[in-house]
């Protein structure tokens, strides 16, 4: 039973970009050794943060997808609890959510295809109608001219 | 003269025809309670709908900054529903993803000061 996290945190700015993919891959070694696996990873880059952070104006963002149990993450919360160029971070559930996002999807495409069926019909009707209505006006017109 | 404070005099602003349910603050009066709720309005106010609910966007990410921000006040502050008009279980979820942002400091927990 996998379930699917957010973990995005703050690295302190002033770091290498090496020290980076190290401290990063030594995350993803935590997860993949603890029986999970990385789905994908995101480095957002340098923004500026909306508050002070441990003195820090801006930070590097870096976001992981993962799949893994509740006590692995629990271990990785800990590393980065312990890690020092990681200043914030917040794990979020997601498995829930995509499974509400696929269920909406999933009606939203049965939805649609009702209403493809339909417009096939409904030209049919309508082309007949105009040309039945042109004729009649003309004789009506003709029968107006000769008893005028 | 005896009983001057039940007499309603013209600088009361709960002159003109009140709603039972009394006057909401602030000139949001929109919703269901049209003519008869906000004090003094005949018509309500040019009904807003859910922003999420006609874009039919789903998912209200902490990440996205810019859609988030449209829903903050300038200090910081979440803003009502009454005045951005969104539903209420949008709003639930895009008040969760405002605080997700501000602990991630994506946004600010107080700005401007």
């Amino acid at each position: 039973m996998q379930r699917v996290y957010e973990v995005m945190f703050i690295v302190r700015p002033d770091v290498a970009d090496e020290d980076l993919d190290k401290l990063i891959a030594g995350l993803d070694q935590t997860v993949t050794s603890g029986g999970g696996s990385v789905r994908s990873t995101e480095k957002l880059g340098k923004r500026k943060l909306a508050y002070l952070v441990r003195k820090f104006n801006d930070g590097n963002y870096v976001l992981l997808t993962i799949e893994a149990g509740g006590s692995l993450i629990a271990e990785l919360e800990r590393r980065l609890r312990v890690s020092e160029p990681v200043i914030k971070f917040i794990t979020v559930r997601m498995d829930e959510e995509d499974k509400r996002l696929a269920k909406v999807r999933a009606i939203r495409a049965t939805k649609k295809k009702l209403s493809a069926v339909q417009p096939v019909a409904e030209p049919a009707p309508v082309a007949p109608a105009p040309p039945a209505e042109a004729p009649a006006p003309a004789s009506t017109e003709t029968t107006t001219q000769a008893s005028a | 003269m005896a009983d001057e404070a039940t007499t309603s005099t013209p600088a009361r602003p709960e002159g003109r025809s009140d709603g039972p349910s009394g006057r909401p603050p602030g000139p949001g009066g929109r919703g269901p309670g049209g003519p008869g709720g906000p004090g003094g309005r005949k018509f309500f106010r040019r009904k807003k709908v859910c922003k999420f609910c006609t874009e039919k966007i789903d998912a209200i990410s902490y990440r996205d900054v810019r859609l988030l921000q449209g829903f903050v006040a300038e200090r910081g502050k979440i803003v009502p529903r009454r005045l951005t008009g969104v539903c209420t279980t949008h709003q639930r979820r895009l008040t969760k993803a405002i605080k997700q942002a501000r602990n991630i400091a994506l946004l600010p927990f107080a700005a401007r000061f």
